[in-house]
């Protein structure tokens, strides 16, 4: 008999649980949901995702695009006329890449989506399991790469803080240093999202966690250290910064539609 | 002293059921103290397994109420004691008679991980010399105290029975241990990937929820491990890098 042969097999949703065991991935379901739809549509909308120096982060970069933030111009002319354009086409994918493979995520989303298990000791839905072994889930070990591109999208959205100073006066046309409710919103984006980029597990190796020996290297022993004081709260810093990137979209949105006034501190 | 229910599983390998009993509770007490009052007062063929009674041999593992739990550090006012309090052997595991498993597959697999490998001696004297820094990160991994709760709450051992194929939580700790430590330099990246299955852990974090040791075993032993194995297997960038600094 092989060792395995008594053990038992619960099915879909058995456990002798008796907490509320399904509140954690319901509200993980629901907000995951919640932002892939508002993405999706906002991402489709390719308006309203500019207002004064203020840039949507589900735009940021603009490489092409109509608003004065663009890189390189409007829409290009080589764009297939079949296929829609938005200027969040060309960047959200990044973020969504980086979120999709991030270690927090993953654990978070094969629970909450595919049951894979629904939470900590309940049965599961589907017999056969491969996990992040073979295809297609193995893909999942790009993480990295888009960690780079994330960090490359952080240096943007700073610039955009930056770009969110300098108010342009509609009578003169002449730039003036200026704070508003906006540039809070657009300034506490890039510093959680920092705090989510950087506490990444994968930056955690590149690091430092590669290497077993970190004496004689201060400056590796310490970026490690900081890295890994951020990794303790990745889940935090996943959950906030997801949040801020969708209310600075929408705010920036309500604004350009002349729903909500953005209010001026200086 | 307020009476509480138990439904303790009582069987063996060849099948079991819950039967009842009820016992008298006193402040302070842990579920391993009421089990030893049941099996005093009601059942003296009851089979459980402990040692310490202080969470530190990780002999009384069980599953309290369908969470995976040490008995000896689970005190009775932490769970609610209006309806009966459901004791279970681990899940992952073969079982002997009652709330015994047979565990020795964790041993078996753990024999085949490539042992520690030092490199040569610093000293003349065959010593070597280590600084804090560089043991800091690997002395997380020595608290284990072998309970295999970690392998119990894990799916892919619990639900899909890939015991052949995947080592398991426990053992990936240990292994990290090893191959984080700044002596060894024997390479176990290949086996992780090959035989012990790492890439089958799809992390759930349960395995960090349930260690009585607090060892953060996800986030500080697993996914570097894999990370590693992202370094050898699946970074392009980084093979050519290495191509031309000459690492292999």
């Amino acid at each position: 008999m092989a060792y395995t042969d008594t053990l038992q097999r619960s099915s879909f949703g058995q456990t002798e649980r008796q907490d509320s065991w399904w509140i954690q991935p319901l509200a993980i379901f629901l907000g995951f949901s919640a932002f892939i739809i508002y993405s999706t549509w906002a991402a489709f909308q390719g308006d309203n995702y500019h207002f004064g120096p203020y840039l949507s982060p589900f735009y940021s970069p603009e490489i092409f695009g109509g608003s004065s933030h663009s890189l390189f111009g409007p829409k290009p002319g080589w764009w297939p006329l079949w296929l829609p354009f938005s200027p969040a086409f060309l960047i959200l994918w990044v973020p969504v890449g980086f979120r999709l493979t991030c270690y927090y995520y993953r654990g978070a989303y094969y629970k909450a989506f595919w049951g894979d298990p629904p939470a900590c000791a309940v049965g599961e839905p589907r017999k056969k399991y491969r996990g992040e072994a073979s295809f297609p889930l193995i893909i999942q070990n790009i993480h990295r790469y888009f960690l780079y591109l994330a960090l490359m999208l952080i240096i943007f959205l700073t610039y955009d803080v930056w770009n969110a100073l300098w108010f342009v006066d509609p009578a003169t046309g002449q730039k003036s240093f200026g704070l508003g409710i906006g540039t809070f919103v657009l300034a506490a984006n890039v510093i959680l999202l920092s705090c989510y980029t950087l506490g990444c597990h994968s930056l955690r190796h590149l690091v430092g966690g590669f290497t077993d020996k970190f004496s004689g290297s201060p400056v590796r022993l310490k970026t490690y250290q900081c890295v890994s004081c951020l990794n303790k709260r990745h889940m935090f810093w996943a959950w906030m910064s997801l949040f801020v990137v969708g209310f600075s979209d929408i705010y920036i949105r309500l604004c350009a539609m002349g729903i909500w006034t953005d209010w001026r501190i200086l | 002293m307020a009476s509480v229910t138990f439904k303790v599983w009582r069987g063996d390998i060849d099948g079991g059921e819950f039967k009842n009993y009820k016992t008298d509770i006193s402040e302070g007490m842990v579920v391993l103290d009421a089990l030893f009052q049941i099996q005093a007062d009601a059942a003296n063929d009851l089979a459980i397994r402990w040692n310490c009674k202080a969470g530190k041999c990780g002999s009384c593992s069980a599953e309290v109420n369908g969470y995976p739990r040490l008995m000896c550090m689970t005190r009775m006012s932490s769970l609610p004691q209006d309806k009966p309090i459901k004791i279970e052997p681990m899940k992952s595991f073969p079982v002997i008679k009652d709330l015994v498993c047979d565990v020795s597959w964790n041993y078996e697999a753990k024999r085949r991980i490539k042992k520690f490998k030092p490199r040569k001696p610093d000293a003349a004297d065959g010593t070597w010399r280590m600084q804090q820094e560089d043991v800091d990160r690997v002395q997380e991994f020595r608290k284990c105290i072998e309970c295999f709760l970690c392998q119990d709450v894990c799916h892919v051992l619990r639900e899909h029975h890939l015991h052949e194929h995947f080592i398991g939580p426990s053992l990936l700790v240990y292994t990290a241990a090893l191959e984080m430590h700044p002596l060894d330099v024997e390479d176990r990246t290949e086996d992780l990937r090959k035989h012990q299955g790492i890439g089958y852990c799809n992390i759930t974090k349960c395995c960090t929820n349930v260690c009585p040791e607090h060892i953060t075993i996800t986030d500080n032993a697993i996914i570097p491990l894999k990370e590693r194995l992202v370094d050898k297997f699946y970074d392009p960038l980084k093979k050519i890098l290495n191509l031309f600094s000459g690492k292999s």
